[in-house]
This record gives C-alpha cells, sequence and structure tokens, in this order.
C-alpha cells in the first residue's frame, strides 16, 4: 500500500536501527507524547529494537485518557435529559464513568450512536429533528476543525437540536506543564504528527529555547518514529536542541491557516482540567458565544448542577499519563483492570498506554 | 455485569466469559463442544452436530447476503469437524413489513449456495414478529455431517504443526462494514468473501492429509481463532505477518479506520493446522480450488508458553497478537 510500505521497509528499519545504535552513546528516555505513537511503537515492538540506553514512556497524547473524569460523567448524564441521543467517536464507548459508560447507557436504553465524523452527528440532528443529538467533542487540535465545522453547519442549517460538549485540549500548554512541573526527566519529545499538521512544528519552539530539550516531529509508521528517534539522539549528541522535523509529508513549520481560521470562529482558548495533570491554563477550548447555541453547557446547564463531583478511585491512569508510573507499574494492570472491565481510560482508549501494554506485551 | 452489552457478542473475551459463567455453568456437560461443531457417536458412525444463527445488517452486500452467508457458515461449522455435510435446518424469524420479495431473493441465495456444495436444507420453521420486534430478518441454521477424519478439533494442534490459511483475511467484515456505514468511497469495491469450503475441505480428507485442527475463522478474524486453539490444545503458536494475504483494498480500509485486520471477519476462510510432513502436500490441494487459490503456510505451532500466539511484524519484531475484545463490528453475520 503506498505510504505505508515504504515506511515499513525492513531493510531501511535496520539501516536507521544500525544509526540509533551508534549514536546512543549517554541514557535517553524519550516520551512519545502521542498516544497513536504509543500504539504504533507496541504494534511493531519498536521497543525490542533500540539500545538499552534509549527508554520509550508515553506521554500525555491519548485525548480520551487525558478527558476529565467529571466531563465524562456530565456526558453520560446528559443521557438522562428527555429525547436526547448520545453522539461519539467509537474510542469514548467504554471508558469508564464513575457510574457507568456509554456502553452500559446503550443497553439500558439510553439511544447511543457511534459515529465516524463530527458532520454525521450533524446528519443525524437532520434525520431525528424530534431528538437533541449531543456530540462529544474529545480530541487535541487534530479532531478540532472538524468540530468546528460541524458546529459552523449546524448554525448554517439553523439546527435546533444539535450541540456539542466541547472538551478539547491543546498540545503546547499541556507540554509546557508538564515540563515545568519537572516530574518526570525527558530527554526528548516526539511530538504528534497529526496535531502538528494544524498546528505547525514552530508550536514546539519553546521546549529546545526554554527548557532545552529536542523535539522530533515524527508520523506514525515504524520508520516515521525511528527517524524521530534518530533526530532527538542527534541533537543530544551535539548538544543543539531543536525541532526536527522528520514528517515532511504531512508537516509543515507554520500552522494551516484555513484550520487556524475555522478554529478562531468557533472557538476561543479557556483553561481546561487534564486527568492527572489538574487543570492547565490556556490549555482548551470553549465555544464562542457567537455559537453557544450549540454548546450543551448552555442548552443544559442543570446536568451540571446535580451533577456529583467524581468518587475518589484507585485508578492511577494520571500518573502513567505523565510518564511517571509504568503501565505494568500500576498494581491494578491485568489485575482488577482489564480492556474488558477497564478501571480507567488508558486502558481501553485505542491510544491508550496501558491498553498497548495489554495487548502487545502480555 | 447485570446487563447483556453488544461486546457479549462479539467474539471476544466478553462472550467467552458470558458462555462459561451463563451456559457452560449450567448445562456445561463433559460432551459439551469447545469446538465450532460438537461430534456425536450413532452406532459405528460419527455425527457432526452445529447450529448458528445470522443476524447481519445489511441483509445484501457486496460479495453475499444473509442467506449465503447462513448455509456458507453452518457448512464451514460442519467441516471444522472434518465431516461431510449432509443436511441443513433453516428457521427464520421474520419482521412484520418485510418485502416478500426480500425474502425470495434470500431463500433463492441460499437454495443456489446450497447446490454449489452439494448440501440439502431438509426443514425449517417461520415465526412473524411484531414490528420493531425484530430487525427484518433473523435466520439461525443447523447442520447434520458425517466425520470422516476422527479427533480433528481445536485441542488437537501439535507443537511442529503448520499452521495453512487458506487465503485473505478481513474481507467479509470490512464489506459488510462499509456497506452498512458507507463510510469509504470507492468501498463498494471490497467484497465479502462468504462460501461454502466443501470441496478444499473434504480433498484434503480424502487425500489423507494428517489435519489436527481446522476453524473457520469469523468473528474476531484469525487472532482470535488461533488464541483459542492455542488455548484449548495448551500449545504456542508463531504467525508471521508478510505472509498472511490481505487484499491491498481491505489493507487500505482497515488503516484507515483504525481496524486490526487480523480481528476482522472471514466467512469463506479456513485455518488449517497440519502435520509437518503434510502441509507442502496439502498447500499444493488448497491452492488448486477455487477458494483456496490465495493459501500460504502462515506460520507453525510451538511447545511453550501455552496459549500465547505471537506475530512476526515486517519489520522483523515480535508481538503479542492478542485475541478481541470488544464490540468491533456489530452484526457482521
Amino acid at each position: 500500500m503506498k505510504f505505508i510500505d515504504e515506511f515499513r521497509d525492513k531493510n531501511l528499519v535496520q539501516e536507521i536501527v544500525r544509526r540509533i545504535r551508534s549514536l546512543a552513546d549517554t541514557p535517553a528516555a524519550i516520551m512519545e507524547v502521542c498516544g497513536t505513537h504509543t500504539m504504533a511503537a507496541a504494534r511493531f515492538g519498536l521497543k525490542s529494537l533500540l539500545p538499552e540506553q534509549v527508554q520509550l514512556i508515553s506521554g500525555p497524547g491519548c485525548p480520551v485518557c487525558v478527558t476529565a473524569q467529571m466531563d465524562i460523567d456530565a456526558f453520560l448524564a446528559l443521557g438522562d435529559e428527555a429525547n436526547v441521543v448520545l453522539a461519539s467517536f467509537g474510542d469514548m464507548l467504554r471508558v469508564p464513568g464513575s457510574q457507568t459508560s456509554l456502553e452500559r447507557r446503550r443497553a439500558q436504553g439510553t439511544a447511543v450512536r457511534i459515529v465516524y465524523a463530527p458532520l454525521d452527528a450533524v446528519e443525524l440532528a437532520r434525520q431525528e429533528p424530534g431528538k437533541h443529538v449531543i456530540f462529544f467533542g474529545v480530541g487535541f487540535e487534530t479532531t478540532m476543525p472538524a468540530i468546528a465545522m460541524a458546529i459552523r453547519l449546524a448554525a448554517s442549517l439553523r439546527l435546533d437540536n444539535f450541540s456539542v460538549l466541547c472538551v478539547h485540549k491543546t498540545m503546547p500548554a499541556a507540554l509546557r506543564a508538564l515540563l515545568a512541573s519537572g516530574e518526570v526527566r525527558v530527554s526528548g519529545l516526539l511530538c504528534p504528527g497529526h496535531v502538528t499538521t494544524i498546528i505547525g512544528a514552530a508550536a514546539y519552539d519553546f521546549i529546545p529555547q526554554e527548557f532545552g530539550i529536542p523535539c522530533a516531529v515524527t508520523g506514525f509508521e515504524p520508520l516515521d518514529m525511528l527517524l524521530g528517534i534518530e533526530a532527538i539522539l542527534r541533537q543530544l549528541h551535539e548538544g543543539r536542541p531543536r525541532v526536527d522535523n522528520v514528517y515532511t509529508r504531512a508537516v509543515q513549520v507554520q500552522p494551516n491557516p484555513r484550520a487556524q481560521a475555522l478554529l478562531a470562529e468557533v472557538f476561543d482558548p479557556c483553561d481546561a482540567e487534564w486527568r492527572g495533570l489538574g487543570i492547565i491554563p490556556g490549555s482548551g477550548v470553549k465555544i464562542r458565544e457567537q455559537y453557544d447555541h450549540f454548546d450543551a453547557r448552555t442548552r443544559f446547564p442543570e446536568v451540571w448542577q446535580r451533577l456529583a463531583p467524581a468518587p475518589p478511585s484507585p485508578c492511577r491512569c494520571g500518573e502513567v499519563l505523565r510518564g511517571v508510573l509504568r503501565p505494568k507499574e500500576c498494581p491494578l494492570f491485568h489485575q482488577a483492570c482489564t480492556p474488558s472491565q477497564p478501571i480507567g481510560p488508558c486502558m481501553v482508549s485505542s491510544e491508550g498506554a496501558c491498553a498497548a501494554a495489554y495487548r502487545y506485551d502480555g | 455485569m447485570k446487563h447483556i452489552l453488544l461486546s457479549h457478542g462479539a467474539g471476544g473475551k466478553e462472550m467467552t466469559m458470558l458462555i462459561e459463567q451463563v451456559f457452560l455453568s449450567r448445562y456445561g456437560s463433559q460432551d459439551f463442544s469447545k469446538d465450532d461443531s460438537a461430534t456425536v457417536l450413532l452406532g459405528s458412525h460419527r455425527l457432526a452436530f452445529t447450529t448458528d444463527s445470522f443476524v447481519v445488517d445489511p441483509l445484501f452486500f457486496p460479495g453475499g447476503d444473509i442467506g449465503r452467508l447462513a448455509v456458507a457458515g453452518t457448512v464451514n461449522d460442519l467441516l471444522t469437524a472434518a465431516a461431510r455435510p449432509l443436511a441443513l435446518s433453516a428457521s427464520f424469524i421474520l419482521e412484520e413489513g418485510l418485502e416478500i420479495d426480500t425474502l425470495k431473493a434470500i431463500a433463492t441465495s441460499m437454495q443456489q449456495t446450497a447446490a454449489e456444495c452439494g448440501v440439502t436444507i431438509v426443514t425449517g420453521d417461520t415465526k412473524v414478529v411484531p414490528k420493531g420486534s425484530a430487525d427484518k430478518i433473523f435466520i439461525t441454521t443447523a447442520g447434520l455431517g458425517l466425520v470422516l477424519r476422527d479427533g480433528v478439533s481445536g485441542a488437537a494442534a501439535l507443537p511442529g504443526d503448520k499452521i495453512i490459511l487458506t487465503g485473505s483475511v478481513g474481507d467479509h467484515g470490512t464489506a459488510v462494514m462499509l456497506a452498512r456505514e458507507k463510510l469509504l468511497e470507492g468501498g463498494e469495491a471490497i467484497a465479502s468473501d462468504a462460501a461454502p469450503l466443501t470441496d478444499l475441505v473434504l480433498s484434503l480428507i480424502e487425500a489423507g492429509c494428517a489435519i489436527h485442527t481446522m476453524r473457520d475463522p469469523t468473528r474476531g478474524g484469525i487472532a482470535g481463532s488461533l488464541n483459542e486453539i492455542a488455548r484449548q490444545s495448551q500449545v504456542s503458536m508463531e504467525v508471521e505477518e508478510a505472509l498472511i494475504p490481505v487484499n491491498p483494498a481491505v489493507a487500505a480500509a482497515c488503516e484507515a479506520l483504525g481496524l486490526d485486520v487480523f480481528k476482522v471477519a472471514n466467512e469463506g476462510k479456513m485455518l488449517i493446522i497440519v502435520a509437518p510432513e503434510d502441509a507442502a502436500r496439502a498447500l499444493e490441494l488448497i491452492q488448486g480450488k477455487r477458494y483456496g487459490t490465495q493459501a500460504r503456510i502462515i506460520g507453525a505451532v510451538g511447545d511453550k508458553p501455552a496459549g500465547r500466539v505471537k506475530v512476526r511484524t515486517t519489520i522483523g519484531t515480535s508481538r503479542i497478537l492478542d485475541p478481541p475484545s470488544g464490540d468491533l463490528l456489530p452484526r457482521i453475520c
């Protein structure tokens, strides 16, 4: 398959691994920020190719995983409203809320629809004028333009029965908070390729400048990731941290102007609560006043008034997301917490670090 | 767990748990089969006996329909016991309002598929339920066959055996999903592989190939079936990713949708585990058959760790091939 097979070429992989081995002169802990990177590394067994000094650590880039428990509980509680249809990406279906999950609510009769694109949720609202379709807007910059499109389309159709629970997060602010905390020692960052198609590689310039940490923007095939690791090791070797872009077939230095214009039209920046990281200033977006008819928080404010605070949970996903606990170090891993009976989102999201470790490392 | 979830019917870990906790704990006797067909002794003959239900949505999809699926699926289950399929039953649950022409088209397809593989539908039942109590049409079949080679079972794979896959994986599940969701432009180019494998399997048995295990990798795909066999036989397995045929359009669709093609359903494929000395001969026979031209030896059975299936990736690393979990593609068969 074009653009896939070339990046899974065994001989090229071996060549890059040789170069990585020759560059790995000091221990390096490299954080793969994005959950899709975590999954790809596990699926292709990349860790077994790397020299012992080079460690991969999973970061906070699984959108489902970093969604705060209260936000998940709020979306589930919206299902109690009359004539409501909860629409979501499939990833969220089995993520446990404090009491229930979308999957369980569906079994008990709540209308839950899995959609593949936010525009499908708008179409659903058009087809069912007697229902109110609420879409769970989860995701980083990659997903946000599609949600913005959906809101704009709903506005142009003057739909009265479509809204979004917007819990989107922005990546650079979270990385700043994570690095500033000093909790986890990171030698370099593999920056998320898809997010960067929207925000541009220059968005990470502050990381080498302020923290002295090398960055490489990479894609999601084995060769992409290995080239990213090589770029970070080379920066470490040369003592010159910078942002290398090794995903040039998709990512540019500058942001995508059309996507950025769309985001600015529909969203305003705001503070956001992350699972494991707490409230990070300026790391989220909210729907702008002009479009607040499509904001589930405006349409169903009473749901938040009756929402109980999330009870304490033994889940340690927060530590996994900060890179301070490896999935297998969690006492729940593979015991109380499995993909069939997940305690936390990292075990059940298709980008979750625990799910990757459970599926591929045994 | 208080309520049935869709994942309880998806052929993964949840379904195994449900079967063990609800059914096996109540009526699971020593004779309860963990294979796709049970076998029962009748005088000097051993019979294979199986049942299956079909609830696929949509009823018609590229490469097949619910009728072809029902006949081929039941026949293939009998074949996994190394049995010659003899007779089928077909029971219909019909939703009020279904067009009679739709039912006629499905019955015609069943007759054609049965004729293709030389089996007869000998009995059936019809029930109609009020609109909304079922979705258009559900079919339940039973199948009876004569076992030609004793001992072929998911529990009979031995270390050293070779694993043959009779063709490409992922076609059926991908075709149905694209037909239902209309997800990708050009998706109709992907067709289900639904087919009865009678000719292919019987030729191997008649040639005396030392077959130990056969399983048709339907729901849960080859990842599900290989894990089941590894657990039942208490063996390990290793397969080579690069040797597993995947049609390019299916591979592309699965990449785009984030599906693991090894967990996607097939309805016209067989995993055949055969003694190493007979592997080459069996492969040649299979490749000469209509539904076996793409057959490959994809790996081998080992001894330890028991129950573990590993896959050697295209880049030369090794990882676990885990069994499926959750509702990957609801109502694909």
